[in-house]
């Protein structure tokens, strides 16, 4: 059999993506080659559609990231009619739409491919993507052409769709910015054309103006701020009142107060024909403030549409197995009695109970377990495990809420629920700073009624102008603002403020081992026997799927000019075939003995040894003697122990929280330097939510998990953090979540908090001294509404400023 | 100057209907996505 052909071999780039394939054989230049089956039939599609110019944006757009690849999926449950009425509108004549957000989309040559679907699939009318968002509506004629017809040809496309869920959510956020932009273009409008006419009062101060013009333009500022006070202005007023009849303590409550008397003792001096007015400062006011929000407001939604991207892609489809075959349905229609068939490399979609097949599942993501748990007919599996070997099909007990992972979700609701809310410095404050203006207000106003009575009223009410905190609302959400969007660019996402103020004092931070601390997946920690065996092992294993072999053809070395042939995998067991000729095998140590291979002395002493330090051992045989053994585990991340001990720096305790064996945990703790007493193992999801309440009682506490058994310990701890590559549990309770590998991103999170709330302070202090004064100068009687309308902004500006020049998060390095 | 009388209120309605013209825009959604309109204009190229 000719496996071991010596082959020319060159380096070419693949024509769809780029990325570096090696060649074998004699080849004409100008031929194309592909890196994997999904570049090829993206190319194919993207040539026979004549959109080649596809590739002509991308060399200009020079774009960092690999381009994405389809998975080649039927997509058949997007016919399902369970599908239609989730996702599916309906406009008149037979038009549909759906909204899909997309996986791969990166630059501007994804949106012109993707606007290009129309001449993919015929019977699309329109594909309008949204690049931000990676999110693509769709509209089509329903008797032209079918959803699983687009969706597969987006897949083709190089761009896997997945249906965006909670459309209402969304479009609800939609109207709610819609309506701040409208405020804010009011505020706006009213704010200048008052200012204007106030500069020509305050010019006309200087000259003689006719006194019927002066009375003209107060009438007008009187129309613009009323109009500004009543439209936009009203939230202020609207909360403020909401505020007082909670009996709870809100910085809206000052503010209204100072538009309320601003606004009304103007309107009074209008009417009665002289005395001042602060139509200007009061719109410019409510302008300001809305800005302020809504930049605010944008920034958080930022960060929860990122997350909620992420939510969209976990599988939505199982496979159900019916008298008329195997079909892809939506998850929504699965009921329990159904079987359901689970392929390797899926992830189980329901409670449930093996029926038949053998295979190995992971349920790391349920109980931390590292380690593949092997399955055959009358094991139960659990929704969220994975499997990872051998086909299965299995008898639904148990779906949605009804399922363990359903059940956990309603705990960390619980835990969410529980948690105290933060009350913001600015608020709690405002109660102070309410009853420091009306007092003063009163002292101002009794002292100059024995001065000067006829003044008295302008003077009080100046000062309830001046002593606005404006300045004092920007400060804190500014600040958080500037600091959430540098996080998001470092691929941090932080969905509130308040786990920044959190996070700047230390207090206990607990880490999950599987996943979090460790990189989740089996790795080969040690090799025992022949090194020149890894070569021919690796060559072999990368004909296999299972993470085992994966872990063996990552470890290599890999030789290209060694070929593996006449492969043949035996579920729960190994894989067998031949490599130069010879047989090789690589397997467990119950399979390696039930083919009746030489397992010597030496090899068996070896395969205890890696079973005593907690590893998984798999035997490599070479012509049928076992000549090497690879212990699997997992790896420790690279940049574990340098960030734990950083945190340690930074005066947080770190300990370990984790479902596995609690050898194994004593073992990894060791390694990234955690002292073993503070590593606790063997936990169940409710044991860490126990743990992380204790804590939470007592101290500023930190949860930092991946999986589903994390997320109710992440709900309940002042801070959740759900690291790269983590469960849809873990990312919905989570207060951050890490779009990047490692766990180094949480000492720059510390650091940037700290620094963060650092500035907060600076901010806050700022606009304390600046009311503090303006108000004794108003007391004095020395604040003019000229003076009023100068400061009032300069106050503000100064937050602004402050607020944009801080490095709370470095720029990307 | 009484001139000031004409002018001024014309000047307040001109404003007004600028902002009505961004208040209908944004209720077209036309500020929704600010980030793909850039890309999409230089390239229509059909």
């Amino acid at each position: 059999m000719p496996v071991d052909s010596i082959v020319t071999e060159h380096i070419a780039a693949c024509a769809h993506c780029g990325e570096p394939v090696a060649v074998r054989g004699p080849h004409p230049p100008e031929a194309e080659h592909y890196c994997c089956s999904g570049c090829e039939t993206a190319h194919a599609v993207i040539r026979s559609c004549g959109l080649d110019r596809y590739y002509a944006l991308l060399r200009e757009d020079a774009p960092t990231d690999a381009r994405s690849r389809g998975t080649g999926r039927a997509y058949a449950e997007f016919d399902d009619p369970m599908f239609r009425s989730l996702h599916i509108k309906r406009g008149g004549g037979g038009v549909c739409w759906m909204d899909l957000f997309l996986s791969g989309v990166h630059c501007a040559a994804c949106v012109w491919l993707v606007e290009r679907l129309p001449r993919v699939v015929p019977g699309v009318l329109e594909a309008r993507l949204d690049l931000r968002r990676a999110m693509v509506r769709v509209v089509w004629r329903d008797d032209q052409t079918r959803p699983s017809a687009i969706a597969a040809a987006l897949d083709r496309l190089g761009y896997a769709p997945h249906p965006a869920r909670d459309g209402a959510a969304r479009a609800a956020r939609k109207q709610d910015d819609r309506a701040a932009l409208i405020r804010i273009a009011v505020a706006g409008a009213c704010a200048s054309n008052v200012m204007l006419f106030a500069l020509a009062m305050y010019a006309g101060l200087f000259d003689t103006m006719d006194p019927r013009h002066a009375g003209f333009f107060r009438w007008m500022s009187m129309g613009g701020t009323l109009v500004s006070l009543l439209w936009p202005g009203r939230v202020f007023f609207r909360s403020a009142l909401a505020a007082i009849r909670a009996r709870a303590l809100h910085l809206d409550i000052p503010i209204a107060l100072a538009l309320f008397a601003g606004g009304v003792w103007s309107v009074f001096t209008t009417i009665r024909g002289h005395g001042e007015i602060y139509f200007d400062t009061v719109s410019v006011l409510v302008f300001a403030l809305l800005v302020g929000r809504f930049i605010q407001a944008r920034q958080q939604r930022w960060s929860g549409d990122a997350v909620e991207l992420l939510f969209s892609l976990t599988p939505t489809s199982a496979r159900r197995v019916s008298p008329e075959g195997v079909l892809d349905v939506p998850i929504e229609s699965i009921a329990p009695g159904d079987i359901l068939e689970v392929r390797a490399g899926d992830s189980i979609p329901a409670d449930g109970e093996i029926v038949e097949g053998t295979t190995d599942l992971d349920e790391a993501l349920l109980t931390g377990e590292s380690r593949p748990v092997a399955a055959c007919p009358g094991t139960s599996v659990s929704a969220g495990s994975t499997n990872l070997s051998g086909m299965i099909r299995v008898r639904v007990r148990a779906t949605g809420e009804a399922t363990r992972v359903g059940r956990l979700m309603r705990l960390v609701e619980e835990g969410a629920r529980r948690r105290a809310p933060i009350v913001a410095f600015a608020d709690k404050a405002s109660g102070w700073f309410t009853a420091g203006m009306l007092a003063l207000a009163a002292i101002t106003l009794i002292a100059w009624l024995f001065i000067d009575p006829m003044h008295a009223v302008d003077h009080a009410v100046a000062l309830l102008v001046v002593t606005c905190p404006c300045a004092l609302g920007l400060a804190t959400p500014l600040t958080l603002s500037v600091a959430l969007g540098r996080a998001a660019r470092r691929d941090i996402l932080i969905k509130g403020g308040d786990a920044v103020e959190r996070l700047a004092t230390p207090g206990v931070i607990f880490l999950d081992k599987t996943g979090t601390v460790t990189l989740g997946s089996l790795h080969v920690r040690r090799w025992a026997g022949d090194q020149a065996a890894r070569a021919v092992a690796a060559a072999l294993a990368s004909g296999s799927a299972h993470p085992a072999a994966r872990a063996i053809a990552a470890f290599g070395p890999r030789d290209p000019r060694l070929v593996a042939a006449d492969l043949r995998e035996t579920t729960g067991g190994g894989v067998s075939g031949r490599v130069r000729g010879e047989p090789v095998v690589i397997g467990s140590g119950r399979f390696a003995r039930s083919l009746g291979l030489d397992f010597s002395a030496d090899m068996q002493a070896a395969e205890a040894s890696l079973i005593a330090d907690g590893l998984t051992p798999i035997a490599i045989a070479v012509g049928g003697r076992v000549v090497a053994l690879a212990g699997l585990g997992d790896a420790v991340r690279p940049d574990a122990r340098d960030a734990i001990n950083s945190l340690r720096r930074l005066g947080w305790r770190v300990e370990m929280l984790s479902g596995d064996h609690p050898s194994i945990v004593a073992g990894i703790a060791a390694e990234v330097g955690i002292d073993p007493a503070l590593a606790r193992g063997g936990l169940s999801p409710e044991d860490k939510l126990a743990a992380v309440r204790f804590a939470a009682a007592r101290e500023r506490t930190v949860m930092v998990g991946d999986g589903v058994n994390d997320a109710a310990a992440l709900a309940a701890a002042g801070v959740g953090i759900a690291v790269h590559g983590g469960a849809e549990a873990s990312l919905a309770t989570a207060d951050i979540y890490l779009n990047r590998p490692g766990l180094t991103p949480i000492v720059e999170l510390v650091l940037g908090s700290r620094r963060t709330m650092g500035v907060i302070r600076r901010n806050l202090a700022a606009s304390v001294a600046y009311n503090a004064t303006a108000g004794a100068l108003a007391v004095l009687g020395l604040v003019t509404p000229i003076i009023a309308a100068i400061v009032m902004p300069l106050s503000s500006l100064t937050v602004l400023f402050v607020s944009f020049r801080s490095r709370s998060f470095g720029e990307r390095p | 100057m009484s001139v000031l009388y004409i002018v001024i209120p014309l000047a307040v309605i001109f404003a007004g209907v600028a902002v009505g013209a961004f208040i209908w825009a944004t209720r077209q959604g036309q500020f929704d996505d600010v980030d793909t309109p850039k890309h999409r204009a230089i390239q229509d190229d059909d």
